[in-house]
C-alpha cells in the first residue's frame, strides 16, 4: 500500500544560505542508499521536502533499512499516494488508510492537512474538520485530541495527495560529504569503528589507516579490520583503507626505547604516519577511538604525549563515553560482533606489564632520539609499501 | 611464496588425485540418486555398495555395519546419542576420557543435560588413560564407553584393544565406541578383534573428500537415529547418500591401506628426524611420547617464550603451514584442555604448535622446516613481552 517515503531532516533546515549544499548532499546519499535496493526509485526535492517515490515493486523493509543508514535523515514516513479524484473519494481513502494502518481500537487522533496546491476547493482548516468528522463517523471507537494525539494523520494536497501518520526514526546527523574528509585510525577493537561512525554522522567522509605487524598479527586480524571498515561503510559510503606494515618500526622501537614507553612511542609514530597520509589525501583531521582513562595510553598525560606530534586536529568523539556506552553504539551499528573476534592487534603484542600512565613528554622526546639513526628510513619504507583497499558494501 | 610445505594434516589433507577424479566423475557423470528406480539410480547404488564392501573388507567386518555420514562429528554424535538413547533402559552411565575431540566431549555434555552421568577418565603425562581407572569406573549401569584411538593434538595412542577386552568381560552389554578419526588409515583397526561396537572415521583426514564420514555399527549394537526422513541406510541415517563422498572415502582408504606399512614406517622415520632436530633448540620440548607408542604423524612442540600464533605466522611466511595447538580449537581463545590434562605448564599452553605429516611429506621438507625454526626462534625470542 505504501508507494513512497517522505524524508524528514531536522538540522539541515537551519543552515541558511548553505542549505542547498546540505540538501543536495542528502539527496545524493539517499540515491546511493536506494540504489542498493530491489526496484526503481525517484528521489525528488520539492518545497523543502524530499520524497522517495517507488516506480516499481519494492521490499518495504529493505528500503527502510537502507534509508536508516543515511545520515541527515531524522525520520522516514511511509506514504500512501492518491490521485485526486474529488473530496468524497479522499474521505473514503482516509478511512481505509486508518483501518489498515491503525486497526487497534480507541486511539486519539488529529488530522493535519496541508494544501500546497492552492486551487484545491477546501482550505487546510476545512480539510481538518471535514476529514476528522468522516473518520469519527466511520470509527466510533476513536476520539479527537488536538493537543496530544496518538495518531497524527498528515494529508498533503499536491499534484497527488499524500497520506502518512507513522515516522520511523532515522539516524540523524548530517549527510556524509557535506563536511569534508578525515582519516580514521582503525585498529580492529570496539572503539575505533564507533569513532568513525560518530564523525561520519556529522557529515564527514571517512578514510582509514590500519597498522598491521606480521607475523605478530595475522591475516585474519587484517581481514577483521576490512570487515569492520565494510560495516562502517554502510553509513559512510566507500572507505579508502590504507594498510601500513608496522613490524620493523615496532621492533626497532622495542630495541631502542624503554619498554614501558613502547606503546606511547609506537602511538606517536602511528599518529605521524596517519597525519602524513591524511595530508596527501585531502583529509582535514585525524579520528581516534580514545576515551579518557580507558587504558594506560589514554590517560590525559598519555593523550597529551601522543597528541603533540601532529599539527592536524585530532577528533576523539568517544572521549567522554564509558565502555558500556561505546559497546551499546557498536551493537546498534553492527560492528560489535566483529570487533570481539579474538585476534591480537599490534598495540597489544609487546605491551609491557606496567606501561607508563603518566609519561613525561621531555623524557619521551629524549628516548625518541635513540631512534634517529634508522627511524626516518623505516617510516619511508612503511609509507612506500602501503597497501590501499577500497572498501564498500 | 613458491615453497608450500603443508604440515597440518591432522586438520585436513590434500585429496589424492585419483580420489578427486572419482568424486568429479560421480558429481558430473554418474550423478544418480541411489534411491531412484531407474538405471541411473542403480548405478549410483552400485558405487555405494562397492564403497561399503571396500571399507568392510579393510575393517574385516560385515558390510551391513558400514554407514556413511557427513564426517567425524556426525559419526560421533550418532554413536553417542543414538547408542545412549537406544540403551538407556539398561542405565544412564557413560564413560569417556578428558582428551577427546570436542565432537565427543560436547556431545557428552549434551547427554549430561539429558540426565546421563558421565565419568571422564584422566590421562598421564603422555596422554594415556590407565586401564585400572577404566575398570574402577565401569558399573552395571554403564551404557557406553567412548575412547579415542589417536589424539589429534599430541598424537597419544590409547590401549583400545585392552580396553575393549576389559569392557566385554566386565559388562557384555556396554557399547564400546572408538573415535578413530586420526587413527584410521594409519593403523590396522579391526573392530571385531578389539571388541569395538561403534567406530568413527572421516574422509578428509585420509586424503579423501570433506563432508564424508564413516560409522561402523556392530551387529549386536542397538543405535537409534538422530536424523529422520526418507529412511535411507536402514533408517539409521536418513538423507540421500553422499555418493561422491562415500565412494571417495572408500577409495582414499583403499589407497592408504595399499601401502600402509611402508608409509607408516616412513612417517615414523620423518617424525624421529624432526623430533631429534627440534630438540636441539634451547627451551623447546616435544609433548607426549615420540616413538612407536605414539601416532606416526603428529608432533606437539612447546617453544618457550614465543606465542604459538606468532611462530605459526612466521613459519607461514616461509611457506610452512602448521597449527597452533589443534586447528579445531585455534578458533577459541581458551587454551587446549588436552595440553592442560597432560600437565603442560601454564606458560607453555599458549606457546605450543602442532605439526602433522602425511604421505606427501618429504625428508627435504622436514629439514627445511627445522632450518626455518633454527632461524626464526632465536629471532622471535629477541622480541618478547618483557
Amino acid at each position: 500500500m505504501f508507494t513512497a517515503f517522505l524524508i524528514k531532516y531536522a538540522e539541515i533546515g537551519v543552515k541558511g544560505k548553505n542549505r542547498y549544499i546540505f540538501e543536495e548532499a542528502l539527496v545524493k546519499q539517499i540515491k546511493y542508499a536506494v540504489k542498493r535496493c530491489q526496484g526503481e526509485f525517484r528521489v525528488a526535492r520539492t518545497q523543502g521536502r524530499i520524497y522517495v517515490d517507488a516506480l516499481s515493486e519494492f521490499d518495504f523493509d529493505e528500503v527502510v533499512d537502507n534509508l536508516k543508514t543515511v545520515f541527515g535523515i531524522s525520520g522516514i514516513c511511509p506514504v500512501v499516494c492518491l490521485e485526486d479524484e474529488g473530496f468524497e473519494e479522499l474521505g473514503r481513502a482516509v478511512v481505509k488508510y486508518m483501518e489498515e494502518t491503525h486497526p487497534e481500537k480507541n486511539h486519539s487522533f488529529k488530522v493535519h492537512a496541508r494544501r500546497a496546491r492552492k486551487n484545491y476547493p477546501l482550505s487546510s482548516m476545512e480539510l481538518n474538520t471535514e476529514l476528522g468528522g468522516i473518520i469519527l463517523a466511520a470509527r466510533p471507537d476513536m476520539r479527537v485530541d488536538v493537543h496530544n494525539p496518538e495518531i497524527l494523520l498528515s494529508v498533503e494536497i499536491r499534484e497527488k495527495i499524500y497520506l502518512y501518520s507513522r515516522t520511523i526514526p532515522g539516524p540523524g546527523g548530517m549527510p556524509v560529504g557535506s563536511g569534508g574528509k578525515a582519516m580514521l585510525l582503525l585498529s580492529g577493537g570496539i572503539d575505533s569503528p564507533v569513532a568513525g561512525y560518530m564523525i561520519a554522522k556529522r557529515g564527514v567522509k571517512i578514510d582509514a589507516v590500519y597498522f598491521h605487524a606480521p607475523p605478530y598479527t595475522s591475516e585474519r586480524a587484517k581481514q577483521k579490520v576490512v570487515d569492520l571498515a565494510r560495516q562502517v561503510s554502510r553509513f559512510t559510503g566507500p572507505i579508502y583503507l590504507h594498510v601500513i606494515n608496522f613490524t620493523d618500526l615496532q621492533l626497532y622501537i622495542y630495541e631502542k626505547c624503554p619498554h614501558e614507553e613502547l606503546t606511547i612511542i609506537m602511538r606517536r609514530y602511528m599518529m605521524r604516519i596517519a597525519e602524513h597520509i591524511a595530508g596527501e589525501t585531502e583529509c582535514l583531521g585525524l579520528i581516534t577511538g580514545e576515551s579518557i582513562g580507558q587504558v594506560a595510553s589514554q590517560t590525559l598525560p598519555s593523550l597529551a604525549a601522543t597528541n603533540e606530534v601532529c599539527a592536524m586536529p585530532v577528533y576523539r568523539p568517544l572521549i567522554g563515553l564509558d565502555k558500556q556506552e561505546i559497546v551499546d553504539i557498536a551493537e546498534r551499528i553492527g560492528t560489535y560482533e566483529t570487533s570481539i573476534l579474538p585476534y591480537e592487534d599490534c598495540c597489544t603484542i609487546f605491551v609491557a606489564k606496567h606501561p607508563v600512565t603518566k609519561p613525561n613528554t621531555e623524557r619521551i622526546r629524549r628516548h625518541e632520539k635513540n631512534l634517529e639513526e634508522r627511524i626516518d628510513e623505516l617510516v619511508d619504507t612503511a609509507l612506500r609499501n602501503e597497501e590501499v583497499l577500497v572498501v564498500h558494501r | 611464496m613458491e615453497m608450500e610445505i603443508y604440515l597440518d594434516n591432522s586438520a585436513t589433507t590434500k585429496c589424492f588425485e585419483e580420489v578427486g577424479a572419482l568424486v568429479t566423475q560421480l558429481m558430473c557423470r554418474d550423478y544418480g540418486n541411489p534411491s531412484s528406480l531407474h538405471m541411473k539410480g542403480m548405478q549410483a547404488e552400485g558405487y555405494i555398495r562397492y564403497a561399503k564392501e571396500t571399507l568392510a573388507r579393510l575393517l574385516r567386518v560385515n558390510e551391513r555395519g558400514i554407514f556413511f555420514t557427513s564426517g567425524g562429528t556426525e559419526s560421533d554424535n550418532i554413536a553417542l546419542i543414538g547408542g545412549a538413547m537406544a540403551n538407556c533402559r539398561m542405565g544412564r552411565h557413560l564413560i569417556t576420557t578428558v582428551i577427546e575431540h570436542p565432537a565427543v566431549l560436547q556431545t557428552m555434555q549434551h547427554l549430561e543435560e539429558q540426565g546421563f552421568r558421565v565419568t571422564y577418565l584422566p590421562v598421564d603425562q603422555n596422554g594415556r588413560i590407565s586401564l585400572e581407572d577404566l575398570e574402577r569406573a565401569m558399573t552395571k549401569e554403564t551404557v557406553l564407553v567412548s575412547i579415542m584411538h589417536t589424539n589429534n593434538e599430541i598424537g597419544s595412542l590409547q590401549p583400545v584393544a585392552e580396553a575393549g577386552a576389559m569392557i566385554r568381560q566386565m559388562n557384555p552389554r556396554t557399547l564400546f565406541h572408538v573415535d578413530a578419526v586420526q587413527g584410521f588409515g594409519k593403523f590396522r583397526i579391526y573392530p571385531k578383534k578389539m571388541n569395538i561396537d561403534l567406530l568413527s572415521a572421516s574422509g578428509h583426514k585420509i586424503h579423501g573428500p570433506k563432508g564424508a564420514g564413516l560409522l561402523y555399527v556392530s551387529e549386536k549394537a542397538k543405535v537409534k537415529p538422530i536424523l529422520f526422513g526418507g529412511g535411507q541406510q536402514g533408517g539409521l541415517r536418513s538423507g540421500t547418500e553422499n555418493v561422491p563422498g562415500a565412494a571417495g572415502l572408500a577409495k582414499a582408504a583403499e589407497l592408504c591401506y595399499a601401502s600402509l606399512d611402508e608409509d607408516v614406517d616412513r612417517l615414523y622415520r620423518l617424525k624421529q628426524r624432526f623430533v631429534e632436530g627440534v630438540s636441539r633448540i634451547d627451551s623447546v620440548r616435544v609433548n607426549g611420547l615420540t616413538g612407536r607408542e605414539s601416532a606416526p604423524h603428529v608432533v606437539s612442540v612447546s617453544v618457550a617464550n614465543i606465542r604459538s600464533e606468532v611462530l605459526l605466522h612466521a613459519l607461514e611466511d616461509k611457506g610452512i603451514y602448521v597449527s597452533a595447538g589443534s586447528a579445531c580449537s585455534a578458533r577459541k581463545p581458551q587454551p587446549s584442555a588436552t595440553l592442560k590434562a597432560i600437565g603442560v605448564e601454564k606458560e607453555l599452553l599458549d606457546s605450543t604448535i602442532r605439526l602433522s605429516f602425511s604421505v606427501f611429506t618429504t625428508e627435504e621438507e622436514i629439514d627445511y622446516t627445522l632450518q626455518a625454526m633454527y632461524d626464526i626462534i632465536p629471532m622471535l625470542r629477541r622480541y618478547t613481552r618483557r
